[in-house]
Formats: structure tokens, sequence, C-alpha cells
């Protein structure tokens, strides 16, 4: 695909298993398409570097930093956003026990850090606390010092595992 | 968010050719991009001067890890990530895959690649002392065709390379020499995870074990202590042949301290510097002789 | 939610797919305060739906922009609009359209809204863009030139206090404070020890995950409506109401969810919504502004960067016989809050001990920095660093340990405080302590450390070490300042039978809506799930203060308890309910009053409790309705190749009247710690020229989870009559502990005191090897 500067193209991806098409510039950030163009504002922006991963959705599987991503580079790609976790029931038992356990305190880094966790327990169903501290290290919290994040990781694969 | 998307220019080419194609015929500067690490973060900043990007997230070349018998070649778009979780790689190769888990987040593993780690030069680059211990050897790759260069002869200069302007990094070579050798590597930064580093080690040694360790090769390279990362090769030099005791340590702490060029700057100062990286000298040679492998 | 129906653009409906199950505890009707119930907003939170200011878009909405000084002081010559802009596209405001008063009010209301002919700090707002692109803004903000005469900066507190440049008033100093108690001048003569210790704190960036951002609109008939990331509405509805020149019936104020907050959100808001305002009036469109994080980072409030002195003298027992304490705080540009923070600083500057004698002289100074702020502890954090560290230096200099020379000084009941506030409740501070010591295994561990730090050098790789912070937090508004609040609260009845509580308190993380709503529902005999609350609107609810200085659960939960009492009583008065009665039997009850009245409301209002006396002028009384007490310990590792300190374990214990939420409670001991270790080791503001040079996530070091350890948080309960269920404020007090705790730990580790926080491993390299010279030279002059 080339693009001259001032045309916007047409991108063609799958979000939350539906197959999307925008219009778009083709170096806007995935984080912008996704809250503006297809307005899932539960992605939230809160560095727009790279570094406090509140902005993470899953991509073709990977766990990416939405803020990073020019949208061209999502042409053809499979993107799952938090919106996408609260609509798939297998996922149910994670947002309880986030609930639960005190792992959302202001909310703005839980989305990420949903999606970090959901990341991470496909990658290791049943991990421990220094592995869950060690990948979710990426996501900044300032609120909950982490602690009830990482019980709540631990809880909800427990329970997974158990059912 | 400072830039505003209608000012770039963007192609994405699905295979090499065609990227080589384009960075030849168009005399437009372009700047490939992968997995957008760097460029993603001056863009959002407004500080990218580049408005032409050529993307080489999806050129499948770029992603090929080809186990030969003599060396791994490994695909300048391979992503930190990929080096993780290679069988190969993890085992021949620790110092990269170190290096590798201590880059960024799981996110940005994801998505940085090992050529934009050596294209984007950053003194600090985590990856990239690896590389050099390793000897490895960079396949670079144009319209012209491919060349071949020691990958110590790579970067001249702070943020400059023997890289044309038409030529893309198509590969990474590492040969498979270094069974029998300890590893060792540390990455100092300002916290555990997720910082950029004010000092990175990675080194190599074997040692001849009789009534003393003697040192038969060492491999020692630093990243954030000069414009470039760099080998040791003075201290190598004091080391290698001679018998491991504490006075050798001494002499190869001094001299690696004098063969660095820190400098002072938001992250670190000079003098701190200059200091870890006596140390950390000091405990690799110090796991060396315990013959404790990292 | 009144937001989501403002939204335009697409528009995602969501439906559950199933019911979600509800926490056994909406379920029962017996004791609700004191269990873990789910967070009120909570799922909203955990499933994306949470709508936070820049999740909002109205229509016809402009996003606007600031352009910022780029010197620390100076004159105003030119401003220009430079080429390769459309103009004529941009809503364009400078002070000039400014309908009231130029001016953020707040207290002594110096600051400017917008820069008048001067500015005094880097980034201080001269102009005001606004454009429905959004991507427009950069580019046009970059175009816009100024000119400036400029003239010399100060920053630092030490050229502030050399007055050769005044910023501010005729001397640089916003507001001192002085306390004395005894006859401090006699007890040196008297002493078998004078100690004496300098000790300083950094500026720290609050760094909330969510920047600030407000959407305002304005119409001719309406006036101005404001949403937005706030802590405090009524602060921003006084700011805009003196700015636009506007009477209270026409400036609304609602808070959005708020993404993180810790102070930094309590006075800067107001200033951003002033912003947003102008742009709104003078397009006659609503605006929005949002700043991106590095924006947020330079140009908003941060920690009171601050110095203590100390001087104190001291029995060869290790007790204070009394001292003299010096407290300064730089206030950076405006004097905005520095005269609270210099004032709660100030009265913890003793910390949890019994002076006999005392005097401390503070003082806020101006420099041309962007004006500090709230933060978390606000002024505590600051002194206590220096008492709790200079109580090692006490316990150094007299041969006692750290734990005993504490046992030896601590308050008991009885006794008073350096203002004279007698402590009237049990507490039993040595108890707390040796309790907190036992957790952490203090004593074997500080000598097995200590013995293993001495071993033969060749071959240590670290050294561990062990370090104690006892310390005190006064909860609520200091001395008349919750008289001067006069707090009002409301709880109202719905058609449907359930509650509303009518609060101005906002949720941040910290857990308001949750306790308010447990609170009310304990007191109505009802079940929590009956109990909603209202989104902070000023159109909507009363004022019940800021949500700062802890006084949320405590003060606000009380005035939410005689509320809904009241409440209650009306529908008892009528008959209509019994005195004891069912959940069920209360809603038929409030169903079966509005039906016959129409509404059904009950306020309550902030009354002083009885007996609290406070002199604002002499500086003494009750300056608090109650104190926590704690005593915190941390065990750290120092890594002699690389400097660096890890904390490996941490024992927060805390006294704190009554555990409201005991998720909540100790969520919040977690948060505040790690913001603590951050404090400590590694949240550096680096300043150029006045500017926070370091303002990137990459650049400015907040902990990671790989950085917190798990930290251990226990909670003793002694009540407090004057908060609600026994509750004492607890939101700030972990803020305190953990930055001495960890500098005392290190410097048990490595014998070498160290008197400042940040403590970075290039402060500990320089200290060690200076230390090393030091030792090297004296052992060669032997």
């Amino acid at each position: 695909m080339t693009q001259t500067p001032g045309t916007k193209c047409e991108i063609s991806l799958i979000v939350n298993g539906e197959a999307k098409t925008v219009s778009a510039y083709p170096v806007e950030r995935l984080l912008d398409v996704l809250r503006q163009h297809l307005g899932l504002t539960g992605t939230k922006e809160g560095c727009g570097e790279g570094e406090c991963g509140a902005c993470s959705v899953l991509m073709n599987g990977a766990l990416v930093v939405s803020c990073l991503i020019p949208v061209a580079q999502a042409q053809g790609a499979n993107v799952v956003t938090i919106e996408g976790v609260t609509g798939d029931a297998r996922f149910r038992t994670l947002q309880e026990v986030f609930l639960e356990c005190g792992a959302a305190q202001c909310g703005i880094c839980t989305p990420g850090m949903i999606l970090a966790t959901v990341h991470l327990l496909e990658k290791k169903p049943e991990p421990t606390i220094e592995e869950i501290r060690e990948r979710l290290a990426g996501n900044l919290c300032r609120c909950t010092g982490y602690l009830q994040i990482l019980e709540a990781v631990a809880e909800a694969a427990r329970r997974v595992a158990r059912a | 968010m400072r830039s505003d998307p209608a000012d770039f220019e963007f192609v994405a080419p699905t295979s090499l050719q065609d990227a080589v194609k384009l960075l030849a015929e168009q005399q437009k500067a372009w700047l490939p991009i992968a997995g957008g690490t760097d460029v993603m973060v001056q863009f959002a900043a407004g500080t990218l001067a580049a408005r032409n990007l050529l993307s080489i997230w999806n050129v499948p070349e770029l992603k090929r890890i080809e186990i030969l018998p003599g060396e791994v070649q490994i695909g300048a778009g391979c992503t930190y990530t990929d080096l993780r979780e290679h069988e190969v790689i993890a085992i021949e190769f620790p110092l990269l895959v170190r290096a590798a888990s201590l880059t960024g987040s799981i996110a940005n593993q994801n998505r940085g690649t090992l050529g934009g780690n050596i294209v984007n030069a950053s003194p600090a680059a985590d990856s990239l002392p690896a590389l050099l211990v390793y000897g490895a050897e960079l396949i670079l790759v144009s319209v012209r065709g491919e060349r071949r260069i020691a990958y110590c002869d790579f970067h001249t200069g702070y943020k400059q390379m023997q890289l044309a302007a038409d030529e893309l990094v198509r590969a990474i070579c590492l040969p498979r020499n270094f069974s029998g050798y300890v590893s060792y590597t540390r990455k100092v930064g300002a916290r555990r995870a997720q910082a950029i580093s004010k000092v990175c080690i990675a080194a190599l040694g074997r040692v001849q074990r009789a009534t003393s360790v003697f040192i038969e090769d060492v491999r020692i390279a630093l990243g954030s202590v000069a414009p470039v990362p760099i080998r040791l090769t003075g201290t190598e030099r004091i080391l290698i042949g001679n018998r491991l005791d504490s006075a050798l340590v001494l002499r190869a702490e001094k001299t690696a301290a004098a063969e660095i060029r820190p400098i002072s700057d938001m992250r670190s100062t000079v003098s701190y510097r200059t200091a870890v990286v006596s140390n950390l000298v000091g405990e690799f040679l110090e796991r060396l002789g315990e013959g404790d492998g990292r | 939610m009144l937001a989501s129906r403002l939204r335009s653009g697409p528009w995602r409906a969501w439906t559950p797919a199933a019911t979600w199950e509800i926490g056994w505890s909406c379920l029962k009707t017996e004791s609700i305060v004191g269990t873990a119930t789910p967070r009120k907003e909570g799922r909203d939170k955990v499933t994306g739906h949470a709508r936070y200011v820049d999740d909002l878009s109205f229509p016809n909405m402009l996003y606007g922009a600031t352009v910022r000084s780029q010197i620390p002081r100076g004159k105003i010559k030119h401003v220009n609009f430079g080429p390769g802009i459309l103009w004529n596209e941009f809503v364009v405001v400078s002070v000039k359209d400014i309908p009231g008063k130029n001016c953020i009010a707040l207290i002594a209301n110096d600051q400017p809204c917008l820069a008048d002919g001067v500015v005094n700090h880097a980034e201080e707002p001269i102009i005001l863009l606004a454009h429905p692109d959004r991507y427009a803004l950069p580019k046009a903000v970059a175009a816009v030139s100024i000119e400036y005469e400029p003239l010399p900066a100060i920053f630092t507190i030490e050229e502030s206090e050399r007055r050769s440049e005044i910023i501010w008033g005729d001397d640089n100093v916003f507001k001192t404070y002085l306390i004395e108690k005894g006859d401090v001048d006699k007890v040196w003569a008297k002493a078998d020890y004078i100690v004496e210790g300098e000790y300083f704190t950094g500026a720290q960036e609050q760094l909330y995950i969510e920047t600030n951002g407000i959407i305002a609109s304005f119409e001719a008939g309406q006036g101005i409506t404001v949403w937005g990331s706030m802590q405090c509405p009524y602060y921003v509805h006084k700011a805009l109401m003196a700015l636009c020149d506007l009477p209270e019936d026409k400036v609304r104020v609602v808070q959005t969810e708020t993404g993180g907050a810790f102070g930094g959100k309590e006075e800067y808001p107001s200033m951003i919504a002033a912003h947003a305002a102008l742009l709104a009036m003078k397009s006659g469109r609503p605006v929005k502004i949002v700043y991106d994080r590095a924006e947020d980072m330079a140009a908003t409030t941060k920690r009171h960067p601050s110095r203590t002195r100390h001087r104190t003298a001291v029995s060869k027992d290790g007790e204070i016989l009394g001292g003299e304490i010096e407290f300064v705080i730089d206030g950076g540009a405006y004097s905005t809050l520095s005269s609270v923070v210099l004032s709660r600083g100030t009265i913890h500057a003793g910390g949890p001990y019994h002076w006999p004698n005392v005097r401390i002289r503070a003082k806020a100074v101006a420099t041309n920095a962007p004006p500090h702020g709230a933060f978390r502890g606000f002024g505590a954090p600051q002194s206590l660093f220096a008492m709790e560290r200079h109580m090692g230096c006490i316990a150094r200099a007299v041969n006692i340990s750290p734990s005993e020379i504490r046992r030896r000084n601590f308050l008991k009941p009885g006794q008073t405080t350096t203002t004279d506030q007698a402590i009237r409740e049990p507490i039993d501070l040595t108890k707390l302590l040796d309790r907190a010591l036992q957790l952490a295994d203090y004593d074997v561990k500080q000598q097995r450390y200590a013995k293993e730090n001495k071993e033969e050098t060749e071959g240590l790789t670290r050294k561990k070490g062990m370090g104690i912070a006892a310390f005190l937090h006064g909860a609520g508004f200091t001395g008349s300042g919750e008289r001067y609040l006069s707090s009002v609260v409301g709880v109202e009845g719905g058609a449907d039978g359930g509650v509303r509580v009518l609060v101005s308190s906002t949720e941040f993380g910290q857990g308001t809506n949750t306790v308010l709503c447990q609170i009310a529902a304990e007191a109505l005999g009802l079940r929590y799930g009956d109990v909603a609350i209202a989104q902070p609107d000023t159109a909507q609810v009363p004022n019940s203060g800021p949500t700062v200085a802890s006084r949320t659960a405590m003060v606000v939960g009380k005035l939410v308890a005689s509320a809904a009492l009241g409440l209650k009583q009306t529908l008892i008065g009528t008959g209509m309910l019994g005195e004891t009665h069912t959940a069920e039997e209360f809603r038929d009850a409030c169903r079966k009053y509005i039906a016959a009245h129409g509404d059904l409301r009950s306020f309550a209002r902030y009354e002083p409790p009885p007996g609290i006396h406070w002199d604002d002028e002499k500086y003494r009384g009750e300056a608090y309705a109650a104190f926590a007490w704690a005593v915190y310990v941390a065990e750290v590792t120092v890594d002699l190749a690389t400097y660096s300190v890890s904390v490996d374990d941490f024992v927060a214990l805390q006294e704190v009247g009554r555990v409201l939420h005991p998720v909540l409670a100790r969520g919040q001991v977690l948060g505040g710690v790690a913001q603590g270790i951050g404090f400590a080791l590694y949240e550096k503001v680096e300043w150029r020229n006045g500017r926070m040079h370091n303002n990137q996530m990459t650049n400015y070091i907040m902990p990671t989870s790989a950085d917190v350890p798990a930290v251990r948080v226990y909670f003793e309960e002694l009540g407090n009559q004057y908060g609600a269920f026994g509750a004492k404020g607890i939101g700030e007090l972990p803020m305190d502990g953990p930055a001495p705790a960890i500098v005392n730990a290190v410097e048990d580790a490595l014998r070498i005191p160290f008197n400042s926080v940040p403590l970075l491993p290039e402060d500990i390299f320089e200290a060690i090897t200076g230390h090393e010279r030091e030792s090297r030279s004296l052992s060669e002059a032997k």
C-alpha cells in the first residue's frame, strides 16, 4: 500500500470478533482509531510513549501497546480490546476476581492490566506470583501498589484451573 | 499527541524486493519502520523529523530465523519475543535472550525488533553488547545485492553506521561457537523493569582449570558508556592467556574503567557509570573463576 | 449517567451476556461497615465502561491547547502569531478575554489564569487556542512566538532566602508559622547532647495515570458547565464564578470518573477548567482540553521540596528535653495552597514524640518554578522524613538503639503534642512499635545483617539493613478548618424506595463511593445494594467540602450517617416506619412517603465537636480531631556493585480507629507505601532552568510491580468518637512512613547517614566512595 501525505486509506481489521473498516491516515495510532473512529473508549492513553501499558490490546494474540502502532500495520489484524474481553464469557471470572480483590482503584490502568493478564494466563495458566509480577511490570499502576492486582491474577488463575 | 498524521507518507511493501526497490528508486529519504517502538514515540512527541515512512513490519523475509550448521541467521524483523521463544537461540545465545527479556515490557518485546535496535543505535540499547561478544555479522541488502559486515565495524559514531541510504539490515548472523563458555550479563537501570540502562554488560569467558584457573578466551562488551556499544579489547587483552587471580581482576577493573567513555546525563553520572563498570567486570571474572555461568 | 447521554458519534451499546453475581454482602442487612462490599463503580472499571473525561464527546466540540512560557521569569514584550497557520480557523483567548478577575481563586488569589504582561515560571499559561481538529493544535501552539525581556530567576530555597531577587511580595515569603511550647531557651544548658541535622526532600510528581482534562460548555442563558477529572467540584465552582463574573447558579461543575489524583487534582483543575471555560465562552461551542503526559508533568503541581533543620537537646538517657525545628518549603511562583501545606508540615514536625519544650519556625518561600501543590501527605511526609531521620541521628549520638530511643520519647496518653493537644485516647506507641518490630523480625535480622555486613569486604556483594519509622497523621482539616468548611451532606429517598447519598466528595480510586454507601446502608438498616451515590454535580449535591486531608470517610462519612438518621427519623415520625424495620419495610415506607409528599431528603451540616479549641494566632490547641498512628519497618538490600537499593520486606502497621472496608483500607496502605518507595528511591524531578526536564514516563521513574515487595499490612483499631463508625482518616498516613524507614534501613546497612530523598544509587555511590576516601586518608594520616 502506498499512501501520499494528506490521504486517508481504508483499513480492514477484526475488532472483538467483528469485521471493521475504517478510513484513517495510515500513521494514525491504533489507540486513536479504536477510541475515536470505533468508539471503543475502554482502551486508555496514559503516556503516549509505550511506557505505562494503559493502552494495551491484543493484536493477533500478542499483547501490544496501541499508542505505538500505526493503524496501517493493523491491516488485516485481529484486535481484542477490553470491550472484547468483557463480551467473552471465558473472562468473567477474571473480571469478578479483579473486583473482589481490590485490583481496581481508580480504574484507569485496569483495562490494560486485564489485557496483560489475559495474555499472561494464555501463555502461563498457572503462574507464580513472581511470574505475574514480571509479566505485568509493563503496566504501571499508581493507586494499588500492585499487590492486590498480583493476588487477583493468581486467584483468577486458581479458580479457572479448578473449574 | 503532537504530530499530525496527515503530514506523513506511508508505504508498506510486502516483500523484501519491493522494499529495497522503493528505497532505491525514490529520492525521498524513507525511514524504515518495523515495530515502531522508537519511531512512534518520536511521532507522538512531535519530534520525528522524517515524513516518509516505509513499513517493513510485514516483510516475511525479515522474520525468518534460519539454523545453519555454523551459524544462526536472525531476520532483522524478528521481535524480542521471537528471540526469547526460539529454542536454539535461548540455549546457544543466552546473553541475547536475557537482553531481550530485559528490554521494555512484554508489550514492547512483542513489537520491538533486533534490526530496529541496531539501526536506532541508541548507545543504551540492551541487545547490542551481546551481538558484539557473539561476534555477530550483519547481512545488508539493497537493489545492488547483499553484503556482510562484521557487526563490530557497523557503528562508526553516535547514531552513525555503515548503512547506505538505500540499504536495509536483512539478518543478524551469530556463529555457533559458544558452547562451553560462561555467560554473564547485567543491565543496570533506574528500576528493575522497564528502564533504559545506565550501564549494560554482556560477557563470555572460557577457562581452563588445573591447579589454577587460566583464561582461554574472554569477551566483554558494554552499552551506555560510549557513543556506541563497545568491546573492551584492552581489558580482554590483559586477561587472555593469564592466570585468574585477584591481582589480575584488579588490573582488569582498572583497565575497563579507562577504556570506556561515559557521559553524565539525565540518567546517571560519569563517576557512577565508571565505578559500576569496574564492579561488574570484577563480578564477571569472579563468576568465571567459580565456573558459575549465567 | 448524565455524561453518557451527552456522547455523540459512534456509540456501541453493550448488553451483558448474563447478570453479574452480586457480592453476598449486598444481600445482608447486618453489619456492612467493616466488610468487603464490592466497589460501587467497580463493575464499570473492570469492564472498560467507566467514562473518563477524554472518553466523552459533545456535538460541535472544539479541542483546546495552551501556549506557555518558555522562560522562568520575564516581561512579555510581544505575542506573535506566526505564518503557516490559518489563524481564522482558531479561537484565540488572551488575558483580555477574561470577563471577571484574572485569577484562579483559592486562598490568596495571586495566581493569574493567564499571564498579564509578566511570567513568573516556565510553563505559565499565556494564550489559549481552540480548533475542531485536535491534530491541528500542536503546530499552532508552536507557531505562537513570544518575545520576552527575561528577568533573573531563582530556583532554590536558599536563593529565595538570599533575597537578591524579590519575586513575590516584599520578601519572597508566602507564609510563616511559629509554634512555641514550654521554654526552649533554657534546655541547652541542661542537655547532655545537642544534636543537629539538616534534611531535604525533593519535588515529587503525582503521576496519576489519567492526565488532567476538562470539557466546558457555555450558553448565555445557562452559564458555564464543566465536566472533568477533579477532586473538588466546589473549588472549581468558586474559581469559575470569580473568573467569569457569574453568579452561583450560572456555574455548574460535574466530576467525571477520575483516574487517580493524590492531591494533584485538588487545585489544578480550577486552572484547566478556567481555560476551557474561556474558550467555550468565546467560541460558543463546547471545548475539551486534555493534557498529554509531557504537558501535565511540566506544567502542573508537584509536592513541595523541603528543608528541615533540627537542633535538639537530649539527655544522656536519650530523652528529648527540647529543641528548635526550622521547616521550610518551596512553594513555586504563586502561593496557591502553600500556606496550608506549611501548616500541616509544621504541626507534624515533631512526630509522635513528647516535646516538653519546642520552637518550630516554618516558612513557605517563593521560587520561579511552576507552583507546587497538594500531594498525599501535604507537608507531613516532608517534616516527618526529617524527624524520623533525626531520631536516627540522636540514637547514634547517644549510643542508644533506634527502637529504644523512640520508646523513650513516644507520646503517652495525657501528654501533649507540640501544639499542646492532649492525647486523650489509650494509644500505646511502645506496644505498636514492639508489634511492628516483631512482625518484621527486626531484632534478629538487624543483628544478623550487622554481623554479615562486617565480614571481610572481599567477596561481599551486598549489605542489608533494617529501618524504622514511627509517625502520626492528623485527619481532617487543621484546627478551625472543618468549622470554616461547614460541610453539608444530603441523603435522599427515591421513588423506587432506594436511597442516594448526595455529596460533593469525589471518588478517584480511594473508595469514596463504596464507603459512603456502606455507612448510609448500615445507618438506615438497608442492604448495600439499596444505596447509590449521586455523581458529584454542583447543581445536584451540597458542598461536603473538598476530597482531601483524609477527611472523607471520617468527617463526611459521619455527616452521611447523621443525614441518614435524619431521613429515617422523618419516616418514623410519620408512622410509616417502625423503630426497627427490615430493608424492605424501609423501601416501602420510602415509596409511600414520596408518593404522598413528592420528595424525601435529609441534610446534615458539620458541627464542631465540643471542647475542641484551636488558636489560629498562637497556632496552639487541638490541631486535629483525631490522629492515626503508625510504625513502619523496612528491610533493604544495597547492591555493592550497582549501589542500588531494593526493598525486600516491608511491614506497615497502623492504628486507624476503625477499618471500614478491609480491602479498600489495605489498598490505601499498599498504594501509599508504593508511592513512598518512589519518593524514597526513584522519583527525582530533574530541573533545568526552572522547568521539569524529565517530563516523560520514560525518564521520571515511578515503581513498577518489579520494584515493590509484597508489603505486609496490619491494622489496629482504637475507635474515634469524631469519625464515622469510629474511623480515622487513612488516605495520607501511608505516605509518611516509607521514605524515612527505607533511608534508616540504608543507613543501618552502610553505616553512612543519608539525609535527603530521593536517594539514588549515584548518591549512595558518592557517599560510599567519599566515605572510603575519608577513612583511607585518616588511616594514612596515622
